[in-house]
């Protein structure tokens, strides 16, 4: 074997060991409830307890609706830049990337403070209220990666000519998009959205300071309070992550392939 | 000309400072086939998309049916378009391609399904309606692209340079395909193209465009023919260019590399004597040699010959000027040799002044 191959092997099993063997200490340990013995008696307390049901179930619905705001927000706006304004992308991908150098603890204190009970737009007035505008602080916190991954997909497609050809066979811009657009970029939309839901599951500092029952901050309590149920909740969390990669992974195998493979 | 059914008028467009067409005047008759044909960035293209309602003119009218559509949208317009890159629609099957347009104007399942069907044995491409437009090649895209823009039934038909994506034998048998298909359904067509041999052999009429203006509106016999000015006579076809001097205007004798020749009548108005003018010349209009009822010639140098198979190409040396001509190959006959003293014959009928 070649001395630069040996390298690069011992290079890839520190890698490897770097992020495997947290990983797999976490999953050891949260086997160790019972004394003497693995067991599955963490995540059977953790999965029976009505708390991380109710909350789980909470954050999936706030990830659905955060979904579809981001959707319904970026599939049109990132469409509509490429087709008519290409000159402003660079500010758009700009402001999108906000999120990232903002901390979400900037923007909630923001949200408090222009949303609270006695301002204009009174959202934490009430639970809806807060629950919305949960939703659209996990929508901007999503935004780089619904941005990008719509982007990406656009870019694969000749988002023009299609439009046009759409437009001169009679279609108008929702048929457009509904029909021609939204199924071409399909999968990169999910991918969007998987790495939203992602988010969005396992989210505190939002969840925490506008007082919501989500999955983040009774992660949080729990990590607080127990000692083999934290570890237990890691891997479930670590479990729904990689699920939603791998979702990713196999729904791009389905993608519209381009047409554009003359003889 | 039979009933006009396209009529631009005065067409302008500009973008920012820059004028890219220029006062388009043009009547297309029903089920006219008019190619636009021109180089590069010479607006036809630009002038194609004001027809399908992509860009507004920024000044002029244009009439489909009788009906002024200039402020329309494209799908208002009844329109069906083929485009360079295809534009199938990815994500939908041959069928579904198909039937796009007929879908969202609200026809029945039944009629389109019918009218997919016919589409498809137009293209001869029946037994392909399950297929992605992946799954094909680019000449079977394009067809299945001209039956999308033909199955709903539009008033008019667009195509923007269809055939370029395409290799060269593909181009041939799809270019005929689409005569044809154009002929037998007689619909009204523009073609937009930068390929001459293409706009001359499909082409009713062809308008040879140059820097945003119409240079020339005729059939291919009188753009190829009678060229109106220098720049159709140079980018349709190849074209020998002889310098002269006019001798005498009133008798049309021009002096060429020491000699006299005598044109039609009248191809001197306007010029006066010792005036330097430039003739043209189609090479198949020359021979090697003197020959019977060519009233013209002149002595020159073999330059250059390519043996291209059933025809030889030789480049004879005229004073300043190189004259290129096709000989047909005669295998008892060996081709001329460089450098070889030769006469080259033509009927001054054949000369073009250039202005």
């Amino acid at each position: 074997m070649k001395r630069s191959r040996i390298w690069s092997w011992v290079t890839f099993a520190l890698g490897a060991a770097y992020f495997f063997i947290p990983l797999i200490a976490t999953v050891e340990f949260s086997l160790r409830m019972r004394r003497g013995e693995y067991s599955l008696d963490a995540y059977r307390v953790v999965l029976a307890d009505p708390r991380f049901q109710q909350t789980f179930l909470y954050s999936t619905v706030v990830a659905v609706f955060t979904i579809l705001i981001g959707v319904l927000l970026v599939v049109p706006t990132a469409y509509w830049i490429r087709l008519r304004m290409p000159r402003i992308r660079p500010v758009v991908e700009f402001i999108t990337l906000l999120p990232l150098i903002i901390p979400a603890i900037v923007i909630v204190f923001g949200y408090i403070r222009m949303y609270g009970s006695s301002s204009p737009l009174p959202f934490l007035a009430t639970n809806r209220g807060a629950d919305a505008l949960l939703m659209i602080g996990y929508a901007t916190l999503a935004l780089p990666y619904m941005y990008r991954a719509v982007d990406t997909g656009l870019r694969t497609i000749d988002v023009r000519t299609l439009t046009e050809a759409a437009q001169i066979h009679g279609a108008g811009w929702t048929t457009i998009i509904a029909r021609i657009i939204l199924p071409n970029v399909l999968i990169a939309v999910l991918s969007g959205a998987f790495l939203t839901f992602a988010i969005v599951i396992g989210e505190f500092t939002m969840a925490s300071l506008l007082n919501r029952p989500a999955f983040g901050p009774y992660l949080q309590n729990i990590g607080a309070n127990r000692a083999y149920e934290p570890a237990a909740l890691a891997v479930i969390a670590f479990a729904i992550t990689w699920g939603c990669m791998s979702v990713i992974q196999v729904l791009s195998r389905f993608a519209p392939k381009s047409a554009n493979n003359p003889n | 000309m039979s009933e006009t059914f396209l009529s631009i008028q005065g067409v302008r467009k500009a973008f920012g400072a820059t004028t890219v067409v220029k006062d388009f005047i043009l009547d297309v008759a029903r089920g006219e086939f008019v190619s636009f044909l021109g180089p590069s960035g010479c607006g036809k293209t630009t002038m194609l998309r004001m027809v399908a309602g992509f860009e507004e003119p920024s000044a002029g009218s244009i009439m489909i049916g009788g009906r002024d559509v200039t402020n329309l949208k494209p799908n208002q317009r009844n329109i069906g378009m083929v485009f360079q890159a295809y534009a199938l629609f990815p994500n939908l099957t041959v069928a579904q391609n198909i039937a796009f347009g007929l879908k969202v104007a609200g026809v029945s399942r039944a009629e389109s399904d019918e009218r997919v069907r016919e589409m498809l044995a137009i293209i001869k491409l029946e037994g392909y309606e399950g297929r992605y437009p992946y799954q094909l090649s680019g000449g079977q895209q394009q067809r299945v692209a001209l039956a999308r823009a033909l199955a709903p039934r539009p008033k008019l038909l667009l195509l923007d340079e269809p055939l370029s994506a395409l290799d060269a034998k593909v181009r041939v048998s799809l270019r005929e395909e689409i005569r044809l298909i154009q002929k037998k359904l007689d619909i009204t067509t523009i073609f937009v193209t930068h390929d001459q041999e293409e706009a001359l052999s499909m082409s009713d009429r062809i308008v040879v465009m140059y820097d945003g203006r119409a240079e020339q509106v005729g059939t291919p016999f009188d753009i190829y023919n009678r060229p109106a000015t220098k720049f159709v006579a140079n980018f349709v076809g190849t074209l020998n260019v002889l310098d002269g001097t006019v001798k005498d205007p009133a008798r049309a004798v021009v002096h060429v590399d020491g000699r006299e020749i005598t044109l039609r009548n009248g191809a001197l108005n306007g010029t006066r004597a010792g005036d330097a003018l430039s003739l043209a010349l189609r090479p198949e209009a020359i021979v090697l040699g003197r020959q019977e009822g060519r009233d013209s010639s002149l002595v020159g140098e073999i330059a250059d010959v390519s043996f291209l198979g059933s025809v030889i190409r030789v480049k004879v040396g005229v004073g300043k000027s190189a004259v290129s001509l096709d000989t047909f190959n005669n295998p008892a006959s060996p081709p001329p040799v460089i450098g070889e003293k030769t006469e080259i014959s033509f009927s001054s009928g054949d000369l073009l002044v250039l202005h």
